[in-house]
């Protein structure tokens, strides 16, 4: 039985060459064989949001994601979201408005964010839109829709209120989606 | 966590093939790789099936849907003609865990997942489920989340799929194929009762491989809806669900299918209050009247009594909120 593969990791438009064991999450290749310490490891079962990454440019968990099931996908970590060494207007409002206080959960705030935004201009629902139905206008993007489609993502520290503003911001300056 | 191998595969055969022993499919990974972690699943091989053809969702010749049983939960749920024409399925699924997870989970992964049962997750405690024999610890523990309908003895879980709720109000079949050819189960039968045997959660035979899952085409579904009651806002597993379709004429019904979730080892099929309803009055007494009809067969747990009005109310509510005018 093969335990083991040396597979491809693309992080942050970096191709990596790797030997792992199919037990290794794609959270702990990141961190622990590759230095991307920006996903954070909060509860290891899904259920708190500090790993988010982006797969393919949809917000994921890495906790849950066996890195071997990731190869052939682009990973973006929270180092690759200012790519050219310039902040994301997201990144910008998280540090003008106060998106965080300790910082734990910051990284998965914002690649969530990130996700969620595409997510939205592509026109997804949430379980708060009143009306699901695609025919009718798309509804407007509140405090309520945003805390809906963040609720994957826990805060210790209780920055919400701050969370939701910032994203709220971002979301509102025309042609920026994070 | 036990090593295993891992294989993806792009052809059905190839998925069949690698896919009995100690073999386990891989969709999302959201509820088997969390299970490996606690070690109460420990394949030898994983399958991935992501990248088998089978992630469309396509129109059938009655009018209604075909899902891809690897179709994302996301796609699923944003899916314009599930919008459209079953708009409890897409709130189901959107009322079902994360951004993150909605992204991963499939909906073959989805209609698998095992039960939230804490005991179920522990290792150290009985649980037949996952042990055979070994009790349950649940029925004389904590089971304020647990079922009140249809239960037996040897297990108390319940099953926690949202969008398995409406799929069984909109009467889906699942379809799938195992090496000596396909076959298709009504969702309303894939869950067996559970009996003294809690540890056989499907009618699936050993090694199948779910392909799709059928809507047939109706009239009605798009005028249906899916609530759910839980112990916080958002990203929570339901305390009580419920999928609904109801079709009113002149005052009176004329279609109606209620689905409830949260309540037992299946989806629940409200089956004695959808006839109850049938060709009678649409009234907010009758509706009432309906959900007692069906929990009659209630049998609260000492902890878990809160269920059966919060699930009778919710029921009456739902049906309320679709006998208003269009
Ligand atoms: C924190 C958290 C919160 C959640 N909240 C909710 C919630 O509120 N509501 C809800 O409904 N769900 C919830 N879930 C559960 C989630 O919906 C499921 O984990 C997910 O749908 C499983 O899909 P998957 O593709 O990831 O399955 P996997 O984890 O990959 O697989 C699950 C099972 O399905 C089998 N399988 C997969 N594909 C197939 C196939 N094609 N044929 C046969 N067998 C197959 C696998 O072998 C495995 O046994 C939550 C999960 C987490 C971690
Ligand atoms: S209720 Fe079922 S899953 Fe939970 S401990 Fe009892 S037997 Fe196990
Ligand atoms: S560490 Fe992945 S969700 Fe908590
Ligand atoms: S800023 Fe501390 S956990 Fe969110």
């Amino acid at each position: 039985m093969t335990t083991r593969s040396t597979i491809s990791l693309r992080v942050n438009d970096v191709t990596h060459r790797l030997c792992l064991d199919h037990r290794r999450t794609l959270l702990d290749a990141l961190r622990e064989d590759l230095g991307h310490t920006g996903p954070k490891k909060g509860c290891d079962q899904g259920q708190c949001g500090a790993c988010t990454v982006l797969l393919d440019g949809r917000r994921v968990v890495s906790c849950l994601t066996l890195a071997v099931a990731a190869e052939g996908a682009e990973i973006t970590t929270v180092e690759g979201l200012a790519a050219d060494g310039e902040l994301r207007p997201i990144q910008e409002a998280f540090v003008r408005l106060d998106g965080f206080q300790c910082g734990y959960c910051t990284s998965g705030q914002l690649c969530s964010a990130v996700g969620m935004l595409a997510e939205r201009a592509a026109g997804w629902p949430s379980a708060v839109t009143a009306d699901v139905s695609p025919d009718g206008p798309v509804a407007e993007l509140d405090a309520a829709e945003v805390r809906e489609r963040m609720s994957g993502n826990l805060c210790r520290c209780g920055a919400y209120p701050s969370i939701v503003h910032a994203i709220l911001e971002t979301a509102a300056r025309d042609g920026v989606t994070g | 966590m036990k090593e295993f191998a891992y294989r993806r595969v792009t052809e059905i055969r190839d998925a069949l093939a690698a896919g009995h022993g100690g073999a386990r499919y891989l969709g999302g990974g959201t509820n088997l790789v969390d299970l490996m972690k606690c070690g109460v699943e420990t394949p030898t091989q994983l399958v991935d099936v992501r990248f088998l053809p089978l992630g469309e969702i396509r129109e059938t010749p009655d009018g209604g849907l075909a899902i891809g049983a690897t179709t994302t939960n996301s796609d699923l749920a944003a899916h314009p003609e599930v919008r459209r024409r079953y708009p409890a399925l897409s709130q189901a699924v959107l009322a079902g865990a994360s951004g993150q997870l909605r992204n991963m989970a499939t909906v073959g992964g989805n209609l698998m997942q095992r039960t939230r049962c804490a005991y179920f997750a522990d290792p150290s405690q009985a649980c037949n489920k996952r042990d055979p024999g070994s009790g349950c610890a649940a029925i004389r523990g904590a089971h304020h989340n647990h079922a009140v309908l249809g239960w037996s003895p040897s297990c108390v879980a319940t099953h926690a799929s949202d969008m398995a709720v409406a799929l069984a109000a909109f009467d889906a079949v699942v379809r799938y194929e195992t090496l000596d050819g396909g076959a298709e189960i009504p969702l309303e039968r894939f869950y067996p009762p559970v009996g003294d045997t809690p540890e056989r959660e499907t009618e699936l035979p050993a090694g199948a491989l779910i392909t799709e899952v059928v809507l047939p085409g109706s009239a009605v579904a798009p005028r249906s809806r899916y609530r759910k009651v839980r112990e916080r806002a958002s990203y929570a597993f339901a305390t009580v669900s419920v999928a609904a379709h109801l079709e009113v004429s002149r005052g009176t019904v004329r279609s109606v299918r209620i689905a409830l979730g949260g309540v037992a080892s299946r989806p629940w099929r409200a089956r004695a209050a959808e006839s109850f309803l049938l060709d009678g009055p649409a009234t907010a007494d009758r509706f009432r009247a309906a959900a007692e009809t069906e929990l009659a067969a209630a049998a609260p747990l000492p902890g878990n009594g809160y269920k059966v009005p919060l699930a009778r109310n919710l029921i009456a509510a739902v049906l309320a909120d679709l006998a208003e005018p269009y």
